[in-house]
């Protein structure tokens, strides 16, 4: 797999705080990446560090194979930093021709770009009038100018209203779509949940998983069961190999596998035995779920 | 370098109060100098005429042209450090810094433009001079009229080692207006250091010394031209001595600032978390 951005022993020191401890993680080409963890976890300061907006203490990172400097490999990347930072005084169409001079691309693409985000009618009003929904939206179009090889989104959603955030994760999801390679750092786990395949989870500046999301933790899922006849089938889960721990919560019965199990022959299994389930769903933890128990475990 | 010029030119021209402020820097004093060397009718009662006092004649117009235009600067310093405070303000220096513009980048766009401005208003300066010297002068000939053109160096210097100063000082503060109160107070304490020095060694010592402060060795390229007028009308009073003269050590001192103070804004930019 290409790797994009290379992330080793990454350090930040703010005097005392240490807001990004010895991080080191790979971005590959092709996935959509989410960084995950509570507010002030050092997402956006690594973020920060790698976008050459601040600096690092110790470490070293990389973008694509490392042969070319920061700034030019961000002419390859396009990004968002938490608010959507603009001249005010500029309309749309000249704050991108703007971005278009820093990258070096050419105007062609403004139209296209601004036709994606639904901003093309309004493209002639200053940038001063816009929404926050509609000056994230453009936030979006700048990053996508210059066709980016790696898309970062810092809290694209923070501050919107639904509707803004509904518009933002369907754009997000029609670039994923495309295979353009995401990183996406949130504190919003059905965000991140929805459209991401790989995870980083970081706490405090350490980082306390990075991988796929399905692979969070070593589960095997679990089974909600409801049967008219509880009792037999709380009796028989406790003493069955596959399974860890039975939780029971008025009609509903949990059971936590501790091996794969397929759905079909434990009900096969159950009805065997004679216990009929009115009610049967194998799942596995939600990302809060499983992020929760991570941060909680350690 | 053409790129950077044209960067920072979209962000000026688009601006209005910029523009307004640049107008007023820039082509203000070429118009004032113009209407000055015009015949101006007072009321009906007599007849204004600056010519006549021999002040547009060569070598003294480059001197007068020069000084008088140098004191505009200070509307272009506010569009210098409003520059640098509303990047600032508006955060995009983080967002072109992310966008893939280098911090030296982005010093050089400013400082570029620094440059094209101040060689924009000497080319102003020096055409308006030229004419207005042409009309006027008792004297045209070719010699004597490149005699003193050295001013026009001078005045290009003094701009953009000022403004240099203004962007150190911008990138200081962050605000445009905390900017400019820097450089006021520089501008005291210069006053306060000389006259500290002169009060502990003495007069000669501190003002050479005061000679080497950034402000007064920018006011130094172009001394005030009153003096030098008055007495060429009173020509007895040759006592005071008056050295009014471009040196090379005046232009190399605030080239030496002008280096200083880009390469203090890159470290400051380089060295800060945005």
């Amino acid at each position: 797999m290409e790797p994009i951005l290379t992330i080793n022993n990454l350090t930040k020191k703010f005097g005392h705080l240490t807001a990004v401890k010895d991080l080191s993680f790979q971005i590959n080409k092709g996935n959509v990446y989410g960084i995950l963890g509570p507010n002030g976890s050092g997402k956006s300061t690594t973020l920060g560090i790698v976008l050459n907006v601040v600096n690092k203490t110790y470490g070293d990172f990389k973008w694509f194979d490392g042969e070319t400097s920061t700034h030019d490999a961000l002419k390859k990347v396009g990004a968002i930093i938490e608010r959507p930072n603009f001249y005010p005084y500029m309309t749309a169409e000249q704050n991108l021709k703007l971005v278009c001079k820093i990258k070096g691309v050419n105007h062609s693409k403004i139209d296209e770009k601004l036709e994606i985000v639904g901003l093309l009618d309004r493209k002639n009003s200053k940038f001063r009038n816009y929404s926050l929904g509609m000056k994230q939206r453009l936030a979006i179009a700048s990053a996508l100018l210059n066709d980016p090889e790696i898309l970062v989104l810092d809290e694209p959603t923070n501050g919107l209203d639904p509707q803004g955030i509904h518009q933002i994760r369907e754009i997000i999801k029609e670039i994923a779509n495309k295979g353009t390679t995401i990183l996406l750092a949130s504190h919003l786990l059905d965000e991140v949940e929805k459209v991401c395949t790989h995870v980083v989870v970081l706490r405090k500046g350490v980082k306390l998983y990075s991988g796929r999301v399905d692979d969070m933790i070593s589960s095997h899922g679990f089974f909600e069961l409801k049967c008219n006849n509880q009792e037999t089938l709380v009796k028989y889960l406790e003493n069955h190999s596959a399974i860890s721990k039975v939780l029971v919560k008025d009609k509903l019965v949990t059971a936590f596998l501790n091996e794969p199990f397929d759905t079909e022959a434990f009900n096969k299994e159950l009805f065997n035995q004679n216990i009929i389930l009115t009610h049967l769903v194998q799942r596995k933890e939600s990302l809060e779920e499983q992020f929760l128990q991570l941060t909680d475990n350690n | 370098m053409l790129r950077l010029l044209s960067l920072e030119l979209q962000k000026l021209l688009l601006n209005r109060t910029s523009k307004i402020l640049i107008f007023i820097s820039f082509i203000l004093p070429f118009f004032v100098i113009l209407l000055s060397s015009l015949k101006i009718n007072v009321f009906g009662f007599f007849t204004l005429e600056l010519g006549e006092l021999g002040i547009f004649n060569f070598p003294v117009i480059w001197h007068l042209t020069t000084f008088f235009a140098s004191q505009f600067k200070f509307f272009f310093a506010i569009v210098v450090v409003s520059m640098i405070g509303n990047e600032y303000s508006n955060k995009t220096i983080k967002q072109n810094l992310i966008d893939g513009l280098s911090k030296k980048e982005f010093i050089l766009s400013k400082f570029y433009t620094i440059i094209f401005f101040s060689i924009v208003s000497t080319l102003l300066i020096g055409m308006i001079s030229l004419s207005i010297g042409m009309y006027y002068s008792s004297y045209t000939e070719f010699s004597l009229i490149i005699r003193e053109t050295n001013f026009l160096l001078a005045y290009l210097v003094k701009l953009i080692g000022f403004f240099s100063l203004c962007l150190f000082f911008g990138m200081l503060a962050k605000r445009s207006a905390f900017a400019l109160a820097f450089i006021f107070i520089l501008f005291i304490l210069e006053w306060i250091l000389f006259a500290l020095m002169t009060w502990k060694i003495n007069m000669d010592i501190a003002e050479k010394i005061q000679n080497f402060f950034p402000l007064k060795s920018m006011y130094n390229l172009i001394e005030q031209p009153i003096q030098r007028i008055a007495m060429t009308k009173i020509p007895d009073k040759t006592a005071i001595v008056y050295d009014y003269a471009v040196h090379w050590y005046e232009i190399t001192i605030v080239l030496g600032w002008t280096a200083l103070f880009i390469f203090l804004s890159y470290r400051l930019l380089k060295i800060r978390d945005l």
